[in-house]
Parts: structure tokens; sequence; C-alpha cells
């Protein structure tokens, strides 16, 4: 199949790079409908395109060319320009107890509540840092569970000085602060272990249990870069490296929304507008939305300092805790070793099914390793699609 | 409509993922993992294939991704 723009992912940078993308749009997305994860099970409006959902992209044969698998199929696909709007995923920190069953990401519980998980009448503890938090406590208080309380990592000093800012940027923020909601926030605590049915939480000198059904714990999100690093984009500090047009390193192949930088919805839409505009060739329209991008790049900055993970959330893993759920590789295993390279040679940590995407990140931020390379395919994929 | 979670019949809302179907047949172990242990989903959103089943026979299948349709027959690991 030909188009002029592939965009992918169906979330709000994907589907406003669409919006505005001329010629033959087709937009590519590995979950089941449009949405992203923000708008998972809402059916929002989507542009004229093609739409692939239940599929991803597993390699890039050529340039200008896409293998996409889907549950019992293949496709191959050829595009003018993309447009890599392929979102984020939550940062998981290893603590003694994360890999039980009852315990999930906090968007991860939120996608699977939206998904027909049950969780009326359900106990949960939400933990770790960041907005969304408070966004699973109302979603979840919503739909009948009862929200024991939100253990945000964040101090109050730095979540007070972000507040003040909030005035000047009358964001959606506001309609989820913690004082409307009705729920226990409690900042500077963190979980320290979880068992069968609880949480331990921490909380100054203070180390408690609470029980739990349960536990939706995640540690702010970061961007999902792996398909850019298959086609050789530039990273920068924070994502895929951008120019004003949101245009990548690679020329015809832009990026827009999470990817780029976590920046939350406001910013990824009008990214995405920009991304779309550009791969059109209307320069000029996408230059007119350069002001608003900026301040919503400022708003996004606040919220990153505000939320910033303190040191001690890195100690909460142990020797013995799984670092690596796919190959069951406990900390303590790969500390000795210089990097990935070795650490992989000798123990498998992130070789798995996942590929190192929750390992990595949580390896990064606790023995400061950076990831080296990503291979083809980007995803488990079967044989035949790959020949 | 309905499918079989490791061999009973189970009733699920249309529109509902597969892991939604296998927590509601009560099962919170949807994979023994390389050393033994019960896993469930963590992600929800394709990442981390900690969900993964056997759906009609195909293995490795992420359960969060795949919606629920009539006489699917969802596996889960035995621990």
């Amino acid at each position: 199949m030909n188009y002029d723009v592939v965009v992918i992912g169906a979330g709000p940078a994907g589907l406003a790079a669409a919006r505005r993308a001329g010629g033959s749009v087709a937009i590519v997305d590995d979950n089941p409908a449009p949405g992203g994860q923000i708008w998972r099970g809402q059916s929002p409006d989507v542009p004229p395109a093609k739409l692939l959902c239940g599929a991803r992209v597993v390699a890039v044969p050529e340039p200008g060319r896409l293998t996409l698998e889907t549950y019992d199929s293949e496709v191959d696909l050829r595009y003018r320009a993309l447009i890599l709007a392929t979102g984020a995923r939550e940062l998981f920190l290893p603590f003694p107890g994360w890999t039980l069953p009852h315990v999930a990401g906090a968007g991860g519980l939120q996608a699977l509540a939206k998904s027909g998980l049950p969780v009326e009448g359900k106990r949960i503890v939400i933990a770790g840092s960041g907005p969304l938090l408070l966004a699973v406590a109302k979603y979840m208080r919503n739909h009948g569970a009862k929200v024991v309380l939100v253990a945000e990592q964040a101090g109050q000093p730095a979540l007070m000085r972000f507040a003040v800012s909030l005035a000047k940027h009358p964001g959606k923020l506001l309609q989820s602060i913690p004082l409307r909601l009705g729920v226990r926030y409690l900042t500077g605590c963190w979980p320290v272990s979880a068992q069968a049915g609880s949480v331990t939480l921490r909380r100054a000198t203070r180390t408690w249990t609470e029980p739990c059904d349960y536990l939706a714990c995640g540690f702010g999100l970061i961007p999902n870069t792996e398909l850019a690093a298959l086609l050789g984009c530039r990273m920068s500090d924070s994502g895929v490296a951008v120019d004003e047009f949101q245009q990548t390193s690679i020329a015809g192949v832009y990026a827009a929304g999470e990817v780029t930088g976590i920046g939350g919805l406001d910013l990824s839409v009008v990214e995405g507008e920009i991304a779309g505009y550009s791969a059109a060739g209307r320069q000029a329209a996408a230059r007119r939305l350069f002001g608003l991008r900026e301040s919503r790049r400022r708003f996004a900055e606040a919220m990153e300092r505000a939320f910033r993970l303190r040191p001690q959330v890195r100690d909460i893993a142990t020797d013995d805790t799984f670092v690596c759920r796919c190959e069951d590789v406990p900390l303590g295993r790969i500390r000795a070793f210089n990097g990935w390279r070795e650490a992989k040679l000798q123990t498998r940590c992130g070789m798995g099914a996942c590929q190192g995407r929750v390992c990595g990140a949580a390896v990064e931020f606790l023995l400061g390793w950076k990831p080296e390379s990503v291979r083809p395919p980007v995803f488990p994929a079967r044989i035949g699609t790959l020949r | 409509l309905t499918l079989t979670v490791n061999g009973k019949p189970l009733a699920v809302p249309e529109g509902a993922m597969v892991s939604a179907a296998v927590a509601l047949a009560g099962v919170t172990a949807f994979r023994k993992s390389a050393s033994g242990e019960p896993r469930g989903p963590l992600c929800g959103m394709g990442i981390c294939f900690e969900c993964r089943v056997s759906i009609d026979g195909r293995a490795h299948v992420r359960s969060c991704q795949v919606p629920c349709r009539p006489g699917m027959e969802v596996r889960t690991d035995e621990l």
C-alpha cells in the first residue's frame, strides 16, 4: 500500500497530524482502536484516512517502506513522508514485590479498566509520580473503586511552586487538583514493597502497610523512541530530536507529541498539527502555531521540574529485586557489569519479549546505563512477517 | 458475547479486551515467568508483554490489545 503520509500512532498527536496532512494519509496504531491511551475507549474524531489499528511496525526494510504485523496478517506500507507519534509509556521502577499480579502501572490499571477490567468496589492504592496519578484516581473513583490513597514521591515544596505557576497556565490540570478530588494525597511518599494483598509505603520516617486489591504504580512517562531509533533519527535529552517544523534528523520523517519529550495532551496536539502541515508542505501554516507550542512547552517544563524523581527512589530496589521481568534477572546480577552489552551477554537482561522497554529506563535511572542499540524487529514478530 | 477461558465458557461485554475476560474468569496469573512466578498485566497498553496468553492456539498474544470475539479459546499458563 502507498500513501503520501503515514502517521504512526493514533493518539492526540497522530490524529492532529493526520488532520493537517494533505494527500493520501494512513494512520497505524498498535492498539485495537484510535485514541491513544488518553482517549482509550472514547471514540475520538478521526480525520479521513486509512486507519490500520491493531498493527505495529516491526521493521523498516528500506527508507520509505515499513513492515507491519497484525494479529493475523502482514502489511507492506510505503510513504513519501512519515510522522512518528508513537507516544509514551510509563516509567516502572523495580521494588520488592512489583512483579506480583496485583501490581500494575497507574496508567496501566486505568488502561485495563477501560478495556473491561472490573474495578468497582476494589481497594486501590495509587503510587509513583506525576499528574497521571491524579487522573487515574479520579477515573477509578468515578468507576466505583475505593481509592485508598495517592502516594506522590515529589515533595510538597516543589508541587506548591508548580501549583502557583499553574495560575499562569489555566490548563486542564486545574480540574484534577487533589483538593477537589477528595482522596488522600500524600506527597513525599513512595512504595517500598508490595505483598499479596497489600503495599508498604514510606513517608519521611514513617513506614506502614496498607491493604489493597490493586497497587497502581508508575513513576512518570517516557517516550516510545524505538521506531525512531531504528530509522536512525537523532535523539535529544528528552526524546526524538526535531527542528522547528517537527522534522527529525532524517528528511521527510517528522515526530510529534510525547515521543519528542513528555509534554502532555495540549502540547502533543499542537506538535501534531505542525508536523502535519509541515509534511504537507504548508510551512506558513505550521509557523503560525509556533507561539502556541512555545507556551505549552514552558508549561511542560514546569511540570517536569515539579515531579522530578528524588534520588531516594533509587534505593527501593534491593539486590534480589528483578529488574528484567521477561528474563527474571535481579538487580544484584547486573550491578557489577560495565553496561548493557556485558549485562546482556552474561544475564540476558533486557533480551526478553518486551525488548528492554520496561527494564531499559529503570536500569538507566538505577545505574545510569544508556540503551545502546535498537535492532529489527522492534517488536516480537512472526518469521513469516520478516521473510 | 461468549468465549472460553481455560476451557470454561464466559460471557463478557462487547468491546472488552481478552485481558478483561481473563480477569473476569477469576484468573490473576496470566503467565508463568522464566523462574516460575505468576504474572499479570503491568502496562495495559501492549508494551510489557506480561499479559500474554494463548488465543485459539496462537501462543504469546498480548491479551490487553486483542478484543474479545465470540467463540475465542483463551488459555493462560499453568503454574
